[in-house]
């Protein structure tokens, strides 16, 4: 048995305070960028997808799945949310999951929302939405297996960015005696295994919702509007 | 595939994966959280589980709302309630969440009328 078997994200304590205070500020000033662009994200047509998509991500947040005896990893759904909903309305969907876990489930420390949301909201979205739209252009992407092979990389990618986040801030000011090379180590091990199923989930979440209704994928929308204006 | 039905079909989805499919979650720690237990081992005591050892979460503070109704995904701490649990965090995300886009959204179309006022 572990401490803590439904903790999900950091806890408070394990970043010394000013480490805490700079990713709290720096979190805060990537969610207040996020909420002014996600306007050109957004209208009352996408309202509803964004909404069930933050759900979504809170949903499969849930569901650990194992990856090696003893360990586990769950979804961070940054990716996902980026595809499905674009970018910034990506990121602000990652913020909300993260509060009310940290707000209502005691899941997450408060002052660890800054150093959560910096690695799942702001690194996990951005990687995975740098990976989608480098592969956009690919005429395979525009096939379903290939669209669904391009969510499986932006996931992976995600997932590696968001560990990249936490071990950045266990450098600046971790606590415990372990030593860098060696948590920064075990961290890429696991979070490759755990990408794989951040890979496996993105990929089948976004074609399910590109096979029902293309029209809604924001990834898709982009691409077509680019297509148009050619 | 109309829009309700999609949307109704997505809802439903998401509500059976916090409500059911949390059941079948592994209860072994993520990722995350077992390289902050490196180091240390679990023991049982009369106060509950204890760390032994030197890792990073002998460092970690206990939660600042671990008290609250909701903590660690049960009802009020009750075992076999993380369905419930995780029923009404969809219904709260997504309450939160349509509210902030349903805001951002009336922004932009009020964007012009909002400037020259």
């Amino acid at each position: 048995m572990d401490v803590n078997p439904v903790a999900m994200h950091m806890s408070d304590g394990i970043v010394n305070a000013p480490a805490s205070l700079l990713f709290g500020v720096i979190a805060i000033g990537a969610v207040a960028v996020a909420a002014v662009r996600a306007r050109s994200e957004l209208d009352e047509r996408t309202v509803p997808l964004a909404g069930l998509v933050a759900a979504f991500v809170f949903a499969a947040q849930m569901v650990n799945f194992p990856i090696l005896p003893g360990v586990s990893g769950h979804l961070l759904g940054g990716a996902l949310a980026a595809i499905l909903v674009g970018p910034y309305t990506g990121v602000l969907c990652l913020t909300i999951v993260l509060v009310v876990q940290a707000l209502l489930f005691a899941d997450g420390g408060v002052t660890a929302l800054g150093t959560n949301i910096t690695n799942m909201a702001v690194l996990g979205v951005a990687a995975g939405y740098a990976v989608a739209v480098a592969l956009r252009p690919m005429p395979a992407a525009r096939r379903p297996a290939g669209l669904a092979v391009l969510a499986f990389l932006a996931g992976f990618a995600g997932t590696l960015a968001a560990a990249t986040g936490f071990v950045i801030e266990y450098a600046m000011g971790g606590a415990g005696s372990g030593s860098l090379g060696a948590v920064a180590g075990y961290l890429y091990g696991t979070h490759a295994l755990i990408g794989v199923g951040e890979g496996v989930i993105t990929a089948a979440t976004v074609a399910a919702v590109a096979r029902a209704r293309p029209d809604l994928v924001y990834l898709l929308r982009g691409a077509r509007l680019r297509e148009v204006a050619a | 595939m109309s829009n309700r039905t999609f949307l109704v079909v997505f809802a439903a989805a998401t509500l059976l994966i916090a409500g059911v499919v949390s059941y079948g979650a592994s209860s072994s720690p993520d990722g995350l959280d077992s390289a902050t237990l490196r180091g240390c081992e679990v023991v049982e005591t009369d106060a509950g589980e204890e760390l032994l050892g030197d890792c990073i979460a002998r460092h970690a503070t206990e939660h600042r709302l671990a008290g609250s109704p909701l903590a660690d995904y049960a009802v009020a701490g009750r075992d076999g309630t993380g369905g419930l649990a995780g029923v009404v965090g969809v219904l709260v995300t997504v309450g939160v969440a349509g509210a902030v886009f349903l805001v951002i959204a009336r922004g932009r179309r009020d964007r012009s009328a909002a400037s020259a006022g």
